[in-house]
């Protein structure tokens, strides 16, 4: 049932399964196998299940054939954001694509090309909680009793925002840092990018974090190509809704004469100082800084 | 016994040796269909529109055949070489190369700093991507953080200019309605002027810029209900800003085509009643 | 001698779900060195799954509730097997827990006047639940860990601990486990540690829970010698999908029932009319007409039997599928579409349509869904004192779903997020004060952990051994055929037959691969764990001999009054680790005090 790994790394175009293997009852999958030192499609054939998802397939490979084959999954519905892999090349959740719902013949199945490895399908995402840290807190003023009143116009707006299942595909589909390793350091991407928006519009925050997104966080470096809308999972609408909204902040504080005239005249600082305390306590991003 | 103090917490790598395939992409669908085709339109409009621009003829039809229509790419006539009949009251008459020049800067700048064409030139010319997950063609990257692309910041004063181009289209298109000698009516191409107009207002209020000014740059909506409204009534034309950005663009090049064609007498404009 | 680094703190917390990370935040915010450690990534832990809501009477809604209300329907949800202390601290607290959130960050759904909005859901009285759409579990997570973040508390992700390490008087020490990706090992010596390690689902072959719901926590406890009650009490949601198999267990809202769905067999009939129980005659419709018209007039006309309580129905749809009327894939059916407009149905649950659309491919607005009951949460746990989470055993706090005692025999939808949120806090400061307090820097012993180490590496030095994928697929089966919803004494009899089996294969699991994020080895270190955690609900169940909540005998279909007045108490004496056997006592239940007594009969 199972055909040997055959390298394939150069060449998935060709790795056409034997005939007998595309009926519609079998199930294809090439898998990057391979950790920091190196690595190559590996190509399994199964019989297929009615309604599966590729993670399923995985599954069934790891109860098989590849007991060791390494994947990252939690929930198996679509909520946790664990099972990011490239499929056929694009990067989805494994647990929410269906093996019938992809075009006939082998599947591929690739780590998140965008962080490095660890093994097979696993990735060492932790730019991700690297970048975390440097969002400036949460900073309301102290809550009334009752709890905070706020109309659901407004929290709508943040919702959208905190749907995120932090699976990273767009910051791995994010070219900035996918194609430029030297931009990590100095870009927060397209996940941050909606946190910081989120904070921006929250009707109740005191921060004014649009310096530190342009100056540190490289949202200068977005060039709005929207492939991180393309593939959320959670249908948020990331560059129209955070990014090009901050954009336009950014221009409001720095490339307005309206505004820094009026502020001229007025003698008004852009920055509040809690902005102004938020910059100055911000670290810097270095490649090496641990997490702890 | 081997034992290291607080050696690591949660390890932190932000660089490192990377996992699948060392290739540009591993997508087997049709990718490049999608910045080709972009690539091949805006090309077209950009060659007819340079073209349209420099003939500087055959882009007004006067009262000597009954109509008042002038193309989108020539109005405001500013310049001194406009022919007769097309000028508003102001007048530049030192101005003597095609009067196109003089206001085109304003639609180009427009488009050109328009957040949703920097997306499209970006993947289909500049490949910065050609498209999701495929490779970027170029080596290094700064975005748009450096002089020139750091200009596309000035985006929201096209938007107004384009605001006040808006307008004068619309009243070329009003006026159009009135044809010299016959009186009141509508003709094809008084149609095709209005649907123009319509159009670029339809492409300026889905514009990003005009959502943040309507009411997105505010921290709450609930205390600015009237900036909410407006907010609430761009925000779905902004969903298909490129839809509008397609269809203007298209539309202003037919438009000028069609007002060509009659003036240079090849058609007749022809009236509905 | 192994390799292993150490690190040192004054509290760790094992386990990232909502009472994890509230507690670390609790101990940290107290100037405490803390330490949260977790099995996957940070944010990724089961409680992102929680769809309805927080529960807590801040009666934004209904003005009538109050803390009191909400104790009494907790107690009576859990029949009365309830850590009274508990309910009560949970019921007063909930709500400050909640608006501490919003604080961090959190935006719930509100009301018209701008405050948290509540909604309804079984049990609870009022409308009580806070919630976001249906993603409440995943703002509580982020809101916690994005404040965890900035509060400099050290994370050890994909870090799993194995086992708990004590002193030379028995008291807890440290912990000891491995980083996933590199397999190397960790120790972890503490003053403090707390047990946040959440469900044990993974040893049922249908489950709505997460891969990590093995019950770690469960049994690092018991092999640590802490006492553990009700394991028997196991919550089956009626209504998890049943096809396809890959989706099997994944939950169905009750909101589906709530919105006007019905429950049918094959033979198109609402069964659930032949399953209403003596308890609830009074206030459930026995005819089809008055139970439709319920939906639009609750005064007038009496509850359907489609919203009986989660064990209940669960049941009953397991003794149609028994009787052979069940669906094509051994569920019953649930039936919206036929019920309701195709708009409506779209606009009250989009989530379930596009479940059911995309993984199943099921248009829930033309046909009817299939399902079944699914193994959903554990009641039972670790034994705690109410007030401080403290174990039976010194240094050994917990806290969520790994504690026990709260809930009694079965919990009400919303009261376990707000569970997390207040017995997670309780257990901070509970470690804080006893870290503060303990004199000296923690010992563990080198010689304890040799063994655990040889034990953990073992599978790598055979050939040739069991898979450990059959294991854990034949103790699945075993506890779904035999400890399912449905119990009898001779089945569990034999349960405990078969775990013994297991047991001893598990000693002989070879794995083949390196350490490094090896699934076959991952699953080999959760097998004794799960093994641990199903000997003791098989056994508490055999000894319960009585129906109640989650736990349901055949052979004793109603329930004992003298039994609902004892806790089963099970803990390992001398002997430790999973194939020690796990001694089982009945213990009187704590005593409530007069005025909270008076405050259940006052709801009758
Ligand atoms: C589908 C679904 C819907 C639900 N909806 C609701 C709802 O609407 N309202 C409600 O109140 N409740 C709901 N619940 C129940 C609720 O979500 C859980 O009871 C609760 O989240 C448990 O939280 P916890 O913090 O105890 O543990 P979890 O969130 O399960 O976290 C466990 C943590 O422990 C870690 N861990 C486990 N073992 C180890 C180990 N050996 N070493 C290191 N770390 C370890 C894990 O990595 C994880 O971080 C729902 C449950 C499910 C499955
Ligand atoms: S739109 Fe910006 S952030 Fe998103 S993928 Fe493109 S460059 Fe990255
Ligand atoms: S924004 Fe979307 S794609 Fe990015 S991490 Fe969140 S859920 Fe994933
Ligand atoms: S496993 Fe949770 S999103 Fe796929
Ligand atoms: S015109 Fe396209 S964004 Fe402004």
């Amino acid at each position: 049932m199972t055909t040997e790994p055959a390298a394939l790394a150069s060449e998935p175009e060709t790795a056409t399964a034997p005939v007998a293997d595309t009926t519609d009852s079998t199930v294809t999958l090439q898998v990057w196998r391979g950790d920091p030192d190196g690595g190559a499609f590996a190509e399994y054939s199964l019989p297929a299940n009615e309604g599966e998802v590729v993670l399923d397939v995985v599954h069934r490979l790891q109860a098989g054939p590849a007991p060791d084959l390494a994947c990252r999954w939690n929930c198996k519905a679509g909520k946790c954001g664990s099972c990011s892999a490239e499929i056929n090349g694009r990067p989805r959740l494994m647990c929410m694509t269906r093996v019938d719902e992809l075009p006939p013949g082998p599947i591929t199945v690739a780590p998140m090309r965008t962080f490095p490895i660890i093994r097979d399908l696993v990735t060492d995402v932790s730019f991700n909680f690297a970048m975390a840290k440097l969002v400036p807190a949460f900073s309301p003023p102290p809550p009334p009793a009752e709890g905070y009143r706020m109309q659901q116009i407004d929290v709508e707006r943040g919702q959208e925002f905190r749907k995120c299942i932090e699976c990273f595909m767009c910051q791995d589909v994010c070219h900035v840092i996918r194609d430029h390793e030297e931009n990590k350091p100095a870009y927060a991407g397209p996940r941050f990018f909606i946190r910081i928006a989120e904070l921006e519009m929250h009707p109740l925050d005191t921060n004014d974090r649009r310096d530190l997104v342009r100056q540190q966080m490289g949202l200068g470096m977005c060039n709005i190509t929207k492939c991180c809308t393309e593939v959320c999972p959670e249908h948020i609408k990331i560059t129209d809704n955070a990014i090009i909204p901050m954009k336009e902040r950014v221009v409001d504080a720095d490339f307005d004469p309206v505004g820094w005239l009026g502020r001229k005249i007025l003698r008004r600082s852009k920055t509040s100082p809690t902005e102004t305390a938020a910059i100055s306590a911000y670290p810097g991003p270095s490649p090496s800084a641990p997490a702890g | 016994m081997a034992t290291v103090e607080k050696a690591t917490v949660s390890p932190v790598t932000i660089g490192g040796t990377r996992g699948g395939p060392d290739q540009p992409t591993v997508r087997k669908d049709r990718w490049w269909l999608q910045p080709v085709v972009t690539a091949t339109v805006l090309t077209s409009f950009v060659v007819y529109a340079t073209w349209a621009a420099f003939v500087n003829k055959d882009y007004y039809v006067g009262a000597t055949e009954h109509r008042d229509l002038i193309s989108p790419f020539y109005s405001p006539c500013l310049a001194g070489s406009c022919v007769p009949g097309s000028h508003p009251h102001i007048v530049l008459s030192q101005w003597m190369i095609s009067p196109a020049i003089l206001i085109l800067i304003v639609p180009l700048g427009f488009r050109l700093t328009c957040y949703y064409y920097r997306r499209a030139y970006y993947r289909s010319f500049w490949l910065s991507p050609p498209n999701c997950a495929v490779a970027d063609a170029h080596g290094s990257y700064s975005g748009e953080t450096r002089f020139p692309l750091i200009l596309q910041n000035v985006h929201r004063w096209f938007f107004y200019l384009g605001l006040i181009l808006n307008v004068i289209l619309t009243i070329d298109a009003v006026v159009s309605y009135n044809q010299p000698g016959i009186g009141i009516g509508v003709t094809v191409g008084s149609l095709v002027l209005t649907v123009n107009a319509v159009l670029l207002w339809c492409y300026s209020l889905s514009c990003h810029s005009c959502r943040h000014l309507c009411g997105g740059q505010v921290r709450s909506f609930a205390k600015h209900p009237i900036r909410y409204r407006l907010w609430k009534f761009v925000t779905p034309l902004n969903a298909h800003h490129m839809n509008f950005a397609w269809a203007s663009l298209v539309f202003v090049a037919l438009t000028d085509l069609y007002v060509r064609l009659v003036a240079s007498g090849t058609i007749t404009d022809f009236r509905l009643f | 001698m192994p390799e292993y680094e150490t690190h040192r703190y004054d509290v760790i917390v094992i386990g990232a779900g909502g009472a994890g990370l509230r507690a670390a935040i609790e101990a940290r915010a107290r100037g405490l060195r803390t330490a949260l450690v977790c099995k996957s990534l940070l944010g990724k832990a089961h409680t992102v799954m929680a769809e309805g809501g927080v529960a807590a009477a801040m009666g934004n809604v209904y003005s009538e509730d109050n803390w009191q209300v909400h104790f009494r329907d907790t107690m009576r949800g859990g029949k009365y097997l309830n850590n009274w202390r508990m309910a009560q601290l949970h019921a007063q607290e909930a709500p400050d827990r909640v608006y501490e959130l919003e604080s961090w960050g959190a935006l719930f759904d509100r009301t018209k006047d701008g405050r948290i909005l509540q909604r309804d859901f079984g049990g609870h009285r009022y409308a009580r639940l806070a919630h976001v759409g249906d993603r409440t579990g995943l703002e509580l997570i982020r809101t916690l860990q994005q404040r965890a973040v900035h509060m400099d508390i050290d994370v050890f992700m994909e870090c799993k601990v194995l086992r708990l390490l004590t002193d030379g008087d028995g008291a807890v020490s440290g912990a000891i486990g491995y980083w996933r990706p590199t397999g190397d090992m960790v120790v972890f010596e503490s003053k403090a540690t707390v047990l946040a390690t959440g469900s044990i689902g993974r040893s049922y072959t249908y489950t709505s829970n997460s891969w990590e719901s093995t019950g770690d926590g469960h049994a690092m406890a018991m092999w640590a010698g802490a006492d553990v009650i009700e394991m028997e009490c196991v919550q089956f949601h009626p209504t998890g999908m049943v096809w396809p198999l890959s989706v099997r267990g994944l939950l169905v809202t009750e909101g589906v029932r709530g919105d006007g769905g019905a429950l049918k067999n094959s033979e198109d009939r609402r069964f659930m009319f032949d399953y209403i129980p003596e308890m609830f005659r009074a206030e459930t419709a026995d005819t089809e007409e008055e139970a439709d018209a319920w939906y639009e007039d609750h005064i007038n006309y009496r509850r359907t039997p489609d919203l009986l309580p989660r064990d209940e129905v669960a049941r009953a749809i397991n003794s149609e599928v028994k009787a052979g009327r069940g669906s094509p894939h051994g569920g019953v059916y649930l039936d919206i579409a036929s019920r309701r407009s195709p708009e409506y149905i779209r606009r009250r649950l989009p989530s379930m349509y596009h479940q059911f659309m995309e993984l199943a491919g099921v248009d829930i607005t033309s046909e009817p869904m299939e399902v079944g009951p699914t193994c959903h949460y554990m009641m039972g746990g670790v034994r705690v004192d109410a007030d401080t989470e403290a174990s039976t055993v010194p240094g050994l706090f917990a806290a969520g779903e790994v504690a026990g005692g709260m809930h009694g025999a079965n919990r009400l939808g919303g009261n376990s997020l707000s569970d997390l949120l207040v017995f997670g806090r309780r257990a901070g400061i509970g470690a804080s004060d006893y870290a503060e307090g303990r004199s000296g820097e923690p010992s563990v012993s080198p010689a304890e952990i040799e063994e655990v180490v040889a034990d953990a590496l073992s599978p790598f030095g055979r050939d040739g051994g069991e898979n450990p994928y059959d294991i854990h697929q034949d103790l699945q089966s075993c506890m779904q055929a035999l400890v399912g919803i449905i119990r009898t004494g001779s089945e569990l009899e034999q349960a405990l037959e078969k775990l013994e089996e297991l047991k001893e294969r598990t000693g002989k699991v070879s794995v083949s691969g390196g350490r490094a994020y090896n699934p076959g080895w991952n699953l080999a270190t959760d097998l004794p764990s799960m093994l641990t955690v199903s000997t003791a609900i098989a056994q508490g169940a055999l000894h319960r001999k009585e129906s109640r909540g989650g736990h349901t005998r055949d052979d004793y279909p109603g329930p004992d009054p003298e039994l609902g007045k004892v806790n089963f108490v099970q803990r390992q004496n001398a002997q430790r680790g999973y194939a020690a056997p796990v001694q089982i006592t009945p213990e009187p239940l704590p005593q409530m005090p007069a005025e909270l007594q008076a405050l259940l009969e006052e709801g009758h």
